[in-house]
């Protein structure tokens, strides 16, 4: 839906550049560099047009269809009764239920130990790249490795975390595995909030902090009235992006509990009904229903909490 | 920070801190490197340190094309395509960064909405249309997704890279008489090229990293990647659990990631700070 915004914003924005062209006429170099511009964004720009937004328009056309591949004979136009037919399922709202614990509580626990992360790579006395090193290692692990190292650590009789807590085989019951997969995506995004947050910390004058000391503010007061405010952009835009990231949660519970025992998310529920129901109709359905949450998700951020779009730093320049 | 004075309680309480940190990011990993290295007859045992090491798991994988093929792919398709997203986000991030042209904002919002979308929302019409395109289970098929992921990531990258460049030197080419398009090849791209190497890496990294597209728009071993490949090694048999092999393989696909971790901290920590938060 905002596609569709953002492509009639595009085409505002060329009417005006004619009408502007006929005011004022630009001189040769502004006119050669608009050129430029333009000649170097199209390859980038037709590329991401043609892997997003004409398969998103697809997408919408293909969850007003009844389309499974198993019937190709009977594919019809149904309007909205595939939409009826998701959002009256306790399949969809049981995925989004999960969906959105796992989100809340492994963005709410990475953006903690996130912060402590970047302090302890903002301000440590001695071996800092070493640390930043051994925490870039969990963020450039493919997920899926990881996820399986995770589980054989908890299934029982091969894995120490599984012995460690009395050969306890969390993976069959619905919360405890949920549990674990919120683990696995914590160790996982920790130490990309670090690092946002790390950039977020570095702006944070040093003047500012000593100031506050010799004036008898403890650690923790200076931590809460000066860093957390003065990081409060950095802090949003971290959120944002794990939010996001969150939600699309996939590759962990693919591996984990390939969404059995009640762990399906919506990204595993959307792709169950693609891949093993071969019903492209409800599964486009499901894929919109996601892409239209993702999109309440950050206008909540951006309108709600006043989160600067991260892209609103390159477009002043 | 020089004048601040450290006392030994301080120092021991960053050293527990670094500790704790540097513990908790490798265990895991250490615990599939033990896996791996342990025989079949010790997987069923959960300590940690195997008991009898053995080369034996990583020689059936390297053996079998099941894991080898989607290997060469994994890299093939994540050189290509990190090559292909890195020239194209470097022209558009130059422009991003240094021209004033109409449709700016929007280039940088779509790219903010494509690094932010649900993938499994253009998992079922891409499958739809690479299907009907004849590019299901092939190599364009996985490249092209991935360069228009990659696009986004660049951008941001390299045009926060390409802000920091000393531009009068573009310019003064520009008053001997170079084109904008001579001062960009000439003067601008070899000073660019140490936050070009930076993005490659961050795109390769994703590329590499990569799962939901990858099972999805991939059948057979012709195209089909090495994190593809590990969900397939476990499913192809429901008796024999294979966990050494899997877990050789998991190590094996981590390898590079810590080479470049290891080679290129300083690197990856700018490009991943610099990039989408400045302030």
């Amino acid at each position: 839906m905002s596609m569709s915004t953002q492509v009639t914003a595009g085409a505002g924005a060329v009417n005006q550049t004619t009408g502007r062209r006929g005011r004022a006429p630009l001189s040769e170099g502004a006119r050669a560099e608009r050129r430029l511009g333009w000649t170097l964004c199209a390859p980038a720009v037709i590329v991401m047009i043609a892997v997003t937004a004409y398969p998103v328009g697809y997408a919408i056309w293909l969850s007003l269809e009844r389309y499974n591949l198993e019937l190709p004979q009977d594919i019809k136009f149904v309007g909205l009764s595939n939409y009826a037919a998701v959002l009256s399922s306790p399949y969809w709202w049981q995925a989004l239920w999960v969906t959105v614990l796992i989100t809340v509580v492994s963005v709410s626990v990475t953006l903690v130990l996130g912060m402590m992360l970047a302090l302890v790579m903002h301000r440590t006395l001695f071996g800092r790249g070493t640390v930043r090193t051994a925490a870039l290692i969990p963020y450039g692990i493919v997920t899926v490795a990881a996820a399986y190292g995770w589980y054989y650590a908890w299934t029982p009789g091969q894995g120490y975390l599984s012995a460690l807590f009395n050969y306890s085989a969390p993976l069959t019951s619905q919360y405890r595995a949920i549990g674990v997969i919120i683990l696995a995506e914590i160790w996982k995004t920790t130490p990309f909030m670090g690092l946002l947050l790390l950039a977020g910390l570095s702006l944070v004058p040093e003047d500012l902090q000593r100031a506050a000391k010799v004036d008898g503010a403890t650690t923790w007061q200076r931590f809460w009235k000066i860093t957390v405010p003065l990081m409060k952009p950095a802090i949003l835009v971290a959120l944002l992006f794990r939010t996001l990231d969150s939600f699309r949660i996939f590759d962990n519970i693919f591996i984990l509990t390939q969404g059995n025992n009640g762990t399906e998310s919506v990204s595993i529920l959307g792709w169950d009904n693609l891949f093993n129901a071969l019903n492209l109709g409800i599964g486009s359905t499901i894929a919109i229903l996601i892409f239209i949450c993702v999109v309440i998700i950050a206008f909540v951020f951006i309108k709600g909490f006043g989160t600067a779009a991260p892209g609103t730093d390159l477009e002043r320049r | 920070m020089a004048a601040v004075t450290t006392t030994p309680r301080q120092k021991a309480g960053w050293g527990a801190a670094n500790f704790v940190v540097i513990a908790l990011a490798l265990i895991p990993v250490l615990w599939m490197v033990s896996l791996s290295f342990k025989t079949p007859a010790a997987i069923l045992d959960p300590s940690f340190i195997p008991a009898h090491w053995t080369w034996g798991n990583y020689t059936q994988i390297l053996k079998t094309s099941q894991f080898v093929r989607p290997l060469v792919n994994s890299i093939g398709i994540g050189l290509i395509s990190t090559f292909i997203a890195v020239v194209l986000a470097s022209m558009a991030a130059y422009a991003v960064a240094r021209l004033r042209f109409p449709g700016k904002a929007l280039l940088v919002g779509m790219a903010l909405l494509i690094a932010m979308f649900p993938l499994i929302a253009l998992v079922t019409p891409l499958f739809s249309i690479e299907r009907a395109l004849g590019l299901f289970n092939t190599w364009p098929g996985l490249i092209i997704p991935y360069v228009a992921f990659g696009l986004p990531l660049g951008i941001y990258t390299l045009s926060a890279f390409f802000r920091e460049i000393p531009w009068e030197l573009e310019k003064a080419a520009k008053v001997d008489g170079a084109t904008p398009f001579q001062a960009f090849v000439k003067v601008i791209a070899p000073l660019a090229a140490p936050g070009m190497v930076t993005t490659s890496i961050l795109v390769f990294l994703a590329c590499w990293n990569e799962f939901l597209m990858a099972i999805s728009f991939t059948s057979t071993i012709a195209a089909r990647t090495a994190p593809a490949s590990l969900a397939y090694l476990s499913g192809s048999s429901q008796f024999t659990v294979p966990t050494g092999p899997i877990a050789a393989a998991a190590v094996v696909i981590t390898i590079p990631i810590i080479i470049f971790v290891l080679f290129f901290q300083r690197r990856i920590v700018a490009g991943l700070t610099s990039g989408a938060v400045k302030g």
